[in-house]
């Protein structure tokens, strides 16, 4: 066994005993794993909504893409969705406390008053978190056979992280993620912070010069392009993320276990500095673009430890390997746990009222491992498939915003019907474009340039709205939402 | 008051999504394109403190 998988081992330990560690003391009903019976405080919120800008798209995704793309990787700190999040949250969080609900899902059930609508969330929600789990643990598998020198598997790597994010999530529910992920981001922000410096230094003598060299041999990587991934493409992306990174169901879930609305909003304040470590992760992107010429395609991915390899002796590798592999169970086990409470809540339970409490309890414990042998199915077996269903994922979440934010409205213009109506267009035209691989520019041609280059989810979103607003106005005299008395609100 | 203190808030929202698309000045060491958007990420989280210090709503809270 070489030193830097030894380091691994004793990373991977780590987590499992604090994952189980943290069940103690503590009654586990379906609220209390779930969502912490709403105790968390701000550090624990912290960590797991904050911490969730800590993924293996962060190790691997965003020092690849700076790697290939340069300067439009400015998109991956945009801190607009903090100040979304900053006024949307609070009044979420007090609904569903006044309402005593666990999942993003029982949200819509309880604001439009139907749970079918909330069985149709839950399976937008399932059909999303899936192929995120999936990326995480690739990019797992990819962490710890690179910081292993090939010692393990990729194959191997998958498994036992799976194994062992199964076994703390079904025993601790999300006090294990919270606990695992206090570790991984001490550990992640001294070393991206480490190396982000000292490899600029230790190449180029500098940042100042780093860019510099990169800028005289490839002066395109230091500016946006003028086509493609222009300036419209990086607000329209941004916007879009902004959205919707409050809407996927694991973050969405992690804002229902805060203490109280203020522990959010502090959260919305902090996490944008949090973000300045994704500026270092650039450096490490820009640094190997000149020290590791030649990546192309999903090598890229690759180009953080072909990096730290070449420089850094074997037992720093391990300790940059075993914090990678904290970045991948720490969002796998909330992924995990809300993808099973998500099923037995919001789909079990819909079909089949009469389940107690006790029975969705163990239901969903059960769902855990079910989930992860599913997720390593489609691991092992989905290959490019994933790619398409990932981006379309993050285009299905975004088109949950709009009804939630009419939800919170003091009076809310949309019916059931609308907000059924405007979510399904908004899945079915992200699903046709990303299965047809449709752009703006395929569509329409003849445009001008900077619109051709806008996300196309911005049209799925636009035409979620309208269709939302215009069933209502044709559905509301048939049956408007009531209005519960002193109901929270943006405005509230 | 509470509108005020939304609009405070979308002044980093605006100003992180207009781009100066150049190279120099070099500041801090970064080219001036990533230096422009990591300056709003830092007044996203200074505008926010302020709204959330101003917010009516909070003081009332803290006193309880």
């Amino acid at each position: 066994m070489n030193l830097s998988l030894f380091i691994i081992i004793v990373f991977l330990a780590l987590s499992l005993y604090l994952g189980i560690r943290s069940r103690k003391g503590k009654e586990m009903n379906l609220e209390q794993w779930a969502i912490g019976g709403r105790g968390l405080g701000t550090i624990f919120v912290f960590l797991l909504l904050a911490g969730e800008n800590f993924t293996t798209y962060t190790f691997l995704g965003v020092s690849g893409s700076t790697y290939s793309l340069g300067a439009p990787m400015i998109y991956a700190f945009t801190p607009i969705c903090y100040i979304v999040g900053y006024w949307l949250l609070p009044p979420v969080w007090k609904y569903a406390k006044e309402k005593q609900l666990l999942t993003q899902s029982d949200f819509f059930a309880s604001k439009y008053n139907s749970k079918p609508f909330g069985f149709f969330v839950a399976l937008v929600g399932v059909i999303s978190v899936i192929p995120y789990l999936v990326l995480q643990l690739k990019g797992l598998g990819i962490i710890v056979s690179e910081a292993s020198y090939g010692a393990v598997s990729p194959s191997a790597a998958i498994w036992i992280g799976m194994l062992t994010a199964t076994v703390y999530v079904t025993i601790s529910g999300i006090h294990g993620s919270a606990w695992t992920s206090v570790i991984k981001d001490i550990l992640m922000f001294i070393i991206i912070i480490f190396i982000a410096i000292y490899l600029p230094f230790h190449y180029y003598g500098g940042i100042k010069p780093m860019f510099q060299t990169v800028g005289t041999v490839k002066p395109e990587m230091l500016t946006l392009p003028d086509s493609g991934n222009s300036i419209s493409w990086y607000v329209s992306s941004c916007i879009l993320f902004a959205l919707g990174a409050y809407m996927w169901p694991h973050m969405f879930g992690a804002s229902l276990s805060a203490k109280s609305a203020k522990v959010l909003k502090r959260n919305n304040i902090l996490t944008p500095i949090y973000q300045l470590v994704m500026v270092l992760v650039l450096f490490i992107g820009f640094t190997a673009v000149l020290q590791v010429p030649g990546l192309k395609g999903a090598e890229v991915d690759r180009a953080l430890f072909e990096l730290v390899k070449r420089t850094f002796d074997p037992w720093f590798v391990g300790v940059i390997g075993g914090a990678g592999l904290l970045t991948a169970l720490v969002p796998t086990s909330m992924l995990l746990m809300t993808a099973a409470t998500l099923m037995s809540k919001n789909i079990y339970q819909t079909l089949k009222p009469q389940t107690s409490d006790q029975q969705l309890s163990r239901l969903t414990r059960i769902l855990v491992p079910i989930l992860a042998l599913v997720s390593l199915y489609l691991t092992f077996k989905g290959g490019n498939t994933i790619v398409a269903l990932l981006l379309m994922a993050y285009g299905f979440v975004v088109q949950l915003f709009p009804a939630v934010f009419f939800s919170l409205l003091k009076r809310n213009p949309v019916t059931v019907q609308g907000a059924f109506a405007g979510t399904f267009i908004g899945v079915a035209i992200v699903a046709y474009v990303t299965v047809s691989g449709t752009t703006i520019s395929t569509l329409f041609p003849q445009l001008p340039q900077f619109i051709k280059d806008m996300d196309i989810g911005i049209i799925a979103v636009v035409l979620n709205i309208v269709f939302m607003l215009f069933i209502s106005l044709i559905t509301r005299k048939m049956n408007a939402v009531p209005r519960l008395k002193n109901e929270t609100r943006l405005d509230a | 008051m509470r509108k005020l203190l939304f609009l405070l808030s979308m002044v980093p929202f605006v100003g992180s999504l207009i781009v100066i698309n150049r190279t120099d000045p070099f500041v801090l060491g970064l080219p001036f394109v990533i230096f422009w958007a990591a300056i709003w990420v830092v007044l996203t989280s200074v505008c926010l403190f302020i709204v959330y210090k101003l917010d009516p709503d909070n003081k009332e809270r803290e006193e309880d």
